[in-house]
């Protein structure tokens, strides 16, 4: 249930005139089912199409036009129920909520109400500042979409397109768990990459293919709950704390200048960022849910829950913790590669059977710099993670050392190709015949025999001819032997 | 025929048409008052029923929702969807300005 | 060729097949004859042209051998039932001239087996009525008559009207608290409301979706199992449709009803009823009795709560359901000041009073606070009342009861007074709750000479035994009387 308990760290504490205040924080996220065609209809859900295109009439409420159910958009909010760790409910059913609005066609919304598909569960998030937290999941149910208003093609009309009618949304419903704009972040964050690991969402906020509604209220610490304002429809996570900001404080003055905060629905405007009231009281809403009589109960087999169970995939925090054990790279490190499943996978692959510290690193290192210099996702880097993971077995068997192996990483990121193939190519195979490097630390001791006098002295000086030699050879030198035959040579 | 519990009056006639989207002239509210509870006097007969631990009957087909698949069987028929609409323009549905 | 209108649809369809007749010459005849009934303003729009030039393809169709279930049949389709390209109007205002640009499945089932469309029949608005006279096209007149005009009864009243005057060989209907049983009864005509999910709903103007059951009007009870066969079958795009094969129900007509066991409900009994009708009950389980049916007294204890019950279900769908019409998509706009009132006078001016009066109902009792008392309440009085039903196919296998609680009356008569004419529906409306087949067959004239039904409730998908009853009472009553043709 509703852990009021928790107060908020003191560092999360806003200042107020008359002291401190406490932010208590609930998010309902919508998260569009990444499906094929509609929730109740066979028309097609690709982002981008041209006005109602991607419209059957059923989603533009025509007359005696009637829903059937998409299993795959069941299938997955089972799925995310159970990455969330969550009741799932056998029986669910779907309820209309009625209401008129220019891009609501039939007049009301086939959402659930009493009867969710997925019932209470919980997931840990990790805000950055702060200790491990665990937020409750109160529900997560199916619903379908509304279309789309156009306001700027007219001066005195309203534009609308139905594409995005009836397309399947989970909403996501969290209890009031989250103390600061930076719990709600990275809690939208953690859900995003669940849904991104299960495939069932693809978490494009920018798409508004998950968006958040904020519930925000203030309390004194641990004191009494305030009343709550709801935050519609904020679309990054930049924008989820600065709303959340505006909104606590926005409360805050209100109370302190000796009034109240009425129950309402805001919107923010990122723009001036602010948030700001979004129906005139007058249209109080009274949305009359009732069961949907068009649609009969959804009666879900324990065997058709098991199944996707079954084909669940492993899930952040777990594959995090499987890296931390299986690699033995630290949790901080852990947590950037799982932080989504491209990069997940390409370091599992890169690292599988190397040294994981190393795999990190270089992942992390020279992987993402180079990237992120060149602009450019993971998903299309120019560096296969069998590549680099070959680069690293050269570095492990001596063919080159660290520092070669860094031009190799800089070919394999501008032409492609395999370790073998660059090292062969561009002839930056280490030098390990003793012969060569004798020779080569024959010619540096010769050149320099103050040095060598020094050196003998103190054996830290030995770096300067180990210098000499691995510049005399382009860098191909093993650096083992030059030290070797250094030390055997000055008789250290 | 008794006077309903929840009995309606001119102010709740004026929020159930409002809810509804009807236009009612002022001069409507109280004679629909009485006609509707006229309806709902009637219906609270049903009080007399006994329907404790009764299970609503919400639809009378007693299976399971049918599923379908995920396949787009539907859509790329815009000149249908606008066929019969009031006003629309550059494949858009055109109506009142439904923001300030 | 008049007398081609007298025919049966089952003997139309024997005449087509032994070439006594074309398709085009029968529809030919219903179409003058249709021209004839204007006066009974059965029908909203008439397709009279595309119907020759059905009945011209259908007879070339029966040329190659290719004969549908109504192959050639003019028939007539409630205005309820969306059609391709013709006006649909639900006898509403709000439609404008509304072209659906797809086929109801029910239609489009009947046109798949051949059937001739003569045109969109005259219902109540949005089905929402027991007389016909809610309809924005104008009230359907009884072809029956004594003296004054009548009320054919509703909602279906221009589908009964039309079969009953013989210028359709039968008609679709829709039943959602005795549409299509009661202007049956009042017509003289067989209408039979089969197990909800039977016939899809889909491409039907919805009322009340977990009412709403498409069935036939017809002449003959077999003449409806014909339609019935070729109206009802599953639909995947209708949720609720049933995954059920049809039965045999034309050769069920005619079966033997030795050793069935006909319940009598106490409870359909009420105040007030016309003694009449009381002795053709009476009548009824005579011949129920004299075909060789048993007898069984049956208890139905929640009969009266029906109604009201319906009343709360069926306004509370209904509310929802025409939400849809808000003049932004189809159907006619009046502008107002902003958007809500552009709603709110599209609205005002588009719908009844009647509509408008059940939309606030709806309104009221699914509302916050009043939810649990009234429509939440309504429901469980629904599970009540299937259990009375259950209960009661422990002891019989088909009731047997009145289909109205009177004959046809003067139009204009109960048109201030709903609650009056919601009784209308007393004896029908509980097989709509209970989604249970029910029959409405025409047993006898009262003393004013007008027509009188029968109805038989039965099992759910057990409309074989329905048809069964049906016929056995259909033989014992004879009725053969038709109503004077004044209009013509
Ligand atoms: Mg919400
Ligand atoms: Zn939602």
């Amino acid at each position: 249930m509703f852990t009021a308990e928790r107060v908020a760290d003191e560092k999360d504490w806003m200042k107020g005139e008359t002291g401190d205040w406490e932010l208590i924080i609930g998010l309902e996220v919508h998260a569009q089912v990444s499906s094929n065609a509609k929730l109740f209809s066979g028309a097609a859900t690709e982002y981008g199409a041209e006005p109602n295109t991607q419209v059957s009439l059923v989603d533009a409420g025509m007359p005696g036009m009637l829903p059937v159910i998409n299993e795959f958009c069941v299938e997955q909010a089972v799925r995310t129920g159970l990455g969330l760790n969550a009741q799932i409910n056998l029986f669910s059913r779907f309820d209309r909520k009625n209401y008129f609005y220019v891009d609501l066609p039939q007049g009301y919304q086939i959402s659930q109400f009493e009867h969710p598909i997925v019932g209470e569960g919980e997931i840990e998030i990790h805000p950055e500042d702060g200790d491990a937290v665990k937020v409750g999941i109160e529900r997560l149910h199916l619903e379908q979409d509304a279309g789309k208003s156009v306001h700027d093609l007219s001066d005195d009309e309203t534009y609308v397109d139905l594409n995005r009618s009836g397309v399947a949304l989970m909403e996501i419903v969290s209890k009031p768990d989250m103390r600061s704009p930076e719990e709600a972040s990275a809690y939208v964050d953690k859900l995003r990459g669940i849904v991104r690991a299960l495939g069932t969402c693809d978490g494009d906020m920018e798409k508004g293919n998950l968006r958040a509604d904020v519930n925000v209220s203030v309390r004194r610490p641990g004191g009494e709950l305030g009343t709550r304002c709801e935050i519609k429809n904020v679309n990054s996570l930049r924008f989820i704390r600065q709303a959340i900001n505006h909104e606590a404080r926005r409360q805050i003055e209100i109370i302190e200048a000796g009034g109240t905060i009425d129950q309402e629905t805001r919107l923010y405007d990122s723009v001036k960022n602010e948030t700001r009231s979004m129906r005139s009281k007058e249209d109080a809403h009274d949305y009359r849910y009732f069961p949907d009589p068009d649609l009969l109960p959804l009666q879900l087999e324990q065997s058709f829950v098991d199944n996707i169970k079954a084909t669940l995939p492993e899930l952040p925090d777990a594959r995090k913790a499987r890296f931390v054990e299986e690699f033995g790279i630290p949790a901080y490190d852990a947590g950037v590669l799982t932080a989504d499943k491209v990069t997940g996978d390409y370091y599992e692959t890169t690292a599988k059977g190397r040294d994981g510290k190393i795999a990190a690193n270089w992942v992390m290192g020279e992987l993402f710099g180079a990237l992120n210099k060149a602009g450019i996702d993971l998903a299309d880097s120019p560096v296969s993670a069998e590549n680099l993971g070959g680069l690293l077995d050269r570095i492990a068997d001596n063919t080159i050392s660290g520092k070669i192996a860094k031009t190799v990483f800089e070919k394999m990121f501008e032409g492609g190709g395999s370790a073998d193939e660059i090292i062969e190519r561009e002839g930056l195979k280490q030098v390990t015949d003793t012969g060569a490097i004798e020779a080569m630390v024959q010619e540096a001791l010769d050149a320099n025999p103050a040095q060598v006098e020094k050196a003998k002295q103190n054996p830290k000086l030995l770096g300067f001819f180990v210098g000499q030699v691995m510049k005399a050879s382009g860098g191909k030198a093993n650096p083992q032997a030059v030290n070797q035959i250094l030390r055997a040579k000055l008789g250290l | 025929m008794s006077a309903p519990e929840n009995g309606v009056n001119a102010e709740t006639v004026r929020k159930i048409a409002r809810l509804s989207r009807l236009h009612v002239a002022e001069g409507r509210l109280v004679p629909l008052a009485d006609e509707l509870n006229g309806i709902l006097g009637w219906i609270e007969q049903l009080n007399e029923v006994d329907v404790d631990g009764v299970e609503p009957m919400t639809s009378a087909v007693d299976v399971s929702a049918p599923l379908r698949a995920d396949q787009i069987t539907d859509g790329g028929k815009r000149d249908a969807v606008l066929a019969n609409a009031p006003k629309s323009d550059s494949g858009f549905y055109v109506v009142p300005r439904s923001v300030e | 060729m008049s007398d081609l209108t007298n025919l049966t649809l089952e003997s139309a369809l024997t005449g087509m097949a032994s070439g006594d007749f074309s398709s085009e010459e029968i529809t030919r005849a219903h179409i003058d004859a249709c021209m004839e009934a204007a006066d009974l303003n059965a029908f909203i729009t008439t397709t009279f042209e595309q119907a020759m030039d059905m009945a011209k393809a259908s007879d070339a169709r029966r040329a190659k051998g290719e004969v549908g279930k109504l192959e050639g049949a003019p028939l007539g389709v409630k205005d309820l039932f969306c059609t391709e390209g013709v006006k649909t109007t639900a006898a509403s205002q709000i439609l404008g001239d509304f072209k659906p640009p797809y086929e109801s499945t029910v239609s489009a089932n009947m046109k798949a087996d051949g059937m001739v469309m003569l045109g969109k029949l005259n219902l109540d608005e949005f089905a929402m009525g027991s007389s016909n006279e809610t309809s924005s096209y104008g009230n359907v007149v009884n072809p029956w008559k004594n003296g004054e005009e009548l009320v054919p009864g509703g909602s279906s009243g221009g589908s009964a009207a039309a079969v009953a005057a013989d210028i359709c060989l039968g008609a679709t209907a829709t039943d959602t608290g005795g549409s299509i049983r009661q202007p049956a009864s009042f017509t003289g005509t067989v209408g039979i409301k089969p197990t909800y999910g039977r016939c899809s709903r889909w491409g039907i103007v919805a009322f009340a979706s977990s009412l709403d059951q498409a069935g036939p009007i017809a002449k003959t009870v077999k003449d409806s199992a014909i339609l019935l066969d070729s109206m009802a079958g599953y639909d995947p795009k209708d949720s609720t449709s049933l995954n059920v094969d049809n039965g045999d129900w034309v050769n069920s007509c005619g079966k033997s009803i030795k050793g069935l066991r006909i319940g009598i409900p106490k409870e359909y009994t009420v105040d007030g009823m016309p003694t009449e009708i009381q002795s053709l009950w009476d009548q009824g389980i005579e011949w129920m009795k004299d075909a060789g049916a048993e007898i069984v007294p049956v208890s139905l204890p929640h009969t009266k709560y029906a109604l009201p019950a319906y009343y709360i279900v069926a306004p509370a769908e209904a509310s929802s359901n025409l939400a849809r019409y808000d003049g932004m998509r189809y159907g006619a706009r009046v502008d107002g000041e902003n958007l809500n009132d552009t709603y709110e006078r599209t609205r005002a001016a588009g719908f009844g009073p009647e509509v408008q009066r059940r939309i606030m109902i709806g309104t009221y009792v699914l509302s916050a606070g009043y939810y649990d008392a009234y429509y939440l309440r309504a429901q469980k009085v629904r599970t009540r009342i299937s259990e009375d039903f259950k209960n009661a196919w422990e002891n019989c296998d088909a009731l047997l009861t009145p289909t109205c609680p009177s004959a046809p009356f003067a139009i204009g008569r109960k048109l201030n007074d709903p609650i009056t004419m919601y009784l209308n529906d007393i004896f029908t409306v509980t097989a709509n709750l209970a989604g249970l087949p029910g029959i409405s067959v025409p047993a006898a004239l009262d003393q004013d000479g007008l027509p009188l039904g029968l109805q038989i409730i039965g099992k759910a998908l057990d409309e074989d035994t329905v048809f069964a009853a049906a016929g056995a009472l259909e033989k014992a009553a004879n009725f053969t009387a038709k109503p004077k043709k004044w209009w013509v």
